[in-house]
């Protein structure tokens, strides 16, 4: 439950004291509060996962780790350094379609690598390697619109790998995908993050998701003006399936744990959306 | 009897011949009317329209015959005007395309030009454009360029407007996708920007060369010495009213002709784009 407070710059990722306040567009005088002050550290190779009622600000959170979006007050640390404009050493993997739909998957994964001054020849080469990686060695040539969502995802999650980032930010990546899929891609970002041990902040609503997949999970309250609630270290066996884990009794006791932090919070963002819908 | 009907009934299998049943019972009507000479002397003799045309691409004719008393002479003259009008139309088409492209994403990457420039955009665009035509004959002189001037302007808002659109309504999570993937803005530009941009080009292409062509038409009606817009106003000066309307068919003939190249290119180059019943199931 304690936040580890030794100095050491081995976290990758660090939003300390960060708040983000959004003003209205029509009315200057009306602010939205959507995340409190938070501090979040995230270790180098460590996977941590955020979970918290709809609304409560996840994304706020992500797009600042990201440098998408400065906080209102409060600092962004990457390996210590205090963060100023887009975090280049992280790779964001978004909720919703993010590929260019008139680039070829091929051309979506080399992309970034073309940006950095990869000559397109080898760009092409390491792109063709990453689609291999994760499945989809024969459908480089097709557009977007010609993959199902999960190839869009794979498309989506070897766009970001093939840049080696060292921290991964992940919103719901796998939230728009059915329950098979959804299983299968967890289990093949586990085998590829158990391979290069990157820093990960995975956004979900799920918490099974969460439990199964992280090294630690952090409990959002419901917003405006969010606030992590609780942390707890998943001390489950690696590797994991995330199919079978979840039948593991240590699952179980975790999982009450923390819908016990959760459950008070669902419900009152819950009550928030239907006075807002009143 | 029914079944008669029934074959002749509008259906999907017949309705090419009732297409080309239509235009001929048209022409038909056209020609009877025309029988009367003062009607004639107004409307015009398809037949000699069609001898006009003729007369226009073909190299050779014929002698006297029932249908053309004073014989069919085959002049081929018309590529000269034909190649003009369609130079004019391709350089009006490609210099307003271009200008267009960039006006379009300069203003919208940079909102505070765009907020200086929105009174005298609208006010030129609202402005009946073919009133310049004079004013560029004066500038440009009567050969091609003061039509290539005139039909740009035509074409320039057309694809600005449509550029300023597609920039504006690049999808925010695809630009931040390309953000965090390293693009600087120059890469932006070239690899969001543009792309979205040209779907959005594209989708007007067809009224941009429509009306490319139509100010190259127009222009060489309001003073030229060569194209069809001109071949139309020397008819007219002579109230040859069926060389009037046989310049009226060329010009839709070839309008249909470019219309049908510019969606031929279209699906070459926009093949990333998902069209209904398309879509391959994996």
């Amino acid at each position: 439950m304690s936040v580890s407070l030794d100095p050491a710059s081995d976290y990758a990722l660090e939003l300390l004291d960060v708040t983000c306040t959004f003003r209205s567009r029509d009315d200057a005088g009306q602010a939205y509060t959507a995340v409190g002050e938070t501090t979040l550290r995230i270790r180098a190779g460590e996977f941590v996962s955020v979970v918290g009622p709809t609304g409560c600000g996840k994304s706020t959170l992500l797009n600042i780790g990201a440098g998408l979006l400065p906080p209102t007050s409060g600092t962004v640390k990457v390996f210590g350094k205090p963060l100023n404009g887009i975090n280049s050493r992280a790779g964001y993997m978004f909720q919703t379609e993010a590929l260019m739909p008139w680039r070829s998957a091929i051309d979506n994964v080399m992309v970034g690598l073309q940006y950095r001054g990869v000559s397109d020849a080898e760009a092409r080469a390491q792109a063709q390697a990453w689609l291999e990686r994760v499945g989809l060695s024969g459908f480089g040539d097709r557009y977007p619109h010609q993959l199902s969502g999960g190839m869009r995802k794979r498309t989506a999650l070897a766009q970001v790998l093939a840049l080696d980032p060292d921290i991964i930010l992940m919103d719901e990546p796998f939230s728009a995908l059915d329950i098979q899929t959804r299983q299968l891609m967890e289990n093949e970002v586990l085998d590829l993050w158990a391979a290069k041990k990157k820093a990960v902040l995975f956004i979900t609503h799920d918490l099974d998701e969460a439990i199964a997949m992280s090294d630690r999970v952090v409990v959002l309250s419901a917003g405006p003006a969010t606030v992590p609630m609780g942390e707890f270290v998943i001390d489950l066996p690696r590797p994991r399936n995330v199919a079978e884990v979840r039948t593991q009794p240590r699952f179980i006791e975790l999982h009450t744990q923390i819908w016990d932090v959760l459950r008070d919070e669902v419900l009152k963002g819950y009550a928030q959306q239907l006075r807002k819908a009143a | 009897m029914t079944t008669m009907w029934r074959v002749l009934q509008p259906s999907d299998k017949n309705l090419r011949y009732w297409q080309v049943g239509l235009l001929l019972v048209f022409l038909g009507l056209w020609q009877l009317a025309s029988r009367d000479q003062q009607l004639a002397f107004f409307l015009g003799e398809p037949v000699k329209v069609a001898g006009r045309v003729w007369s226009w691409f073909m190299p050779f004719g014929f002698g006297p015959s029932l249908l053309f008393p004073d014989g069919l002479p085959g002049n081929a003259d018309i590529y000269l005007h034909l190649g003009t009008t369609l130079l004019e139309t391709v350089l009006a088409f490609g210099i307003g395309t271009v200008l267009g492209l960039a006006c379009g994403l300069w203003l919208a990457l940079a909102p505070m030009a765009s907020a200086i420039m929105d009174p005298y955009i609208k006010a030129a665009n609202s402005m009946p454009r073919v009133i310049l035509a004079p004013i560029f004959a004066m500038w440009f002189g009567l050969g091609i360029w003061s039509k290539v001037a005139l039909a740009v302007t035509l074409v320039f808002f057309i694809v600005f407007f449509n550029v300023y659109q597609g920039v504006k309504e690049v999808s925010p999570v695809v630009l931040a996708n390309a953000r965090m993937l390293g693009a600087n803005q120059r890469q932006l530009l070239r690899t969001v920007y543009l792309p979205s941009a040209t779907s959005w080009v594209f989708s007007s292409l067809h009224t941009s060369v429509g009306l490319a062509f139509v100010g190259a038409v127009v222009g060489e009606y309001l003073g030229s010495a060569r194209g069809v817009g001109y071949l139309i106003l020397q008819a007219e000066g002579t109230f040859d009213v069926n060389t009037v309307f046989a310049g009226i068919v060329v010009l839709t003939a070839f309008a249909l002709v470019l219309d049908g190249i510019v969606g031929r290119i279209e699906r070459k180059l926009m093949k990333w784009q998902p069209r209904t019943g398309e879509t391959e199931k994996l």
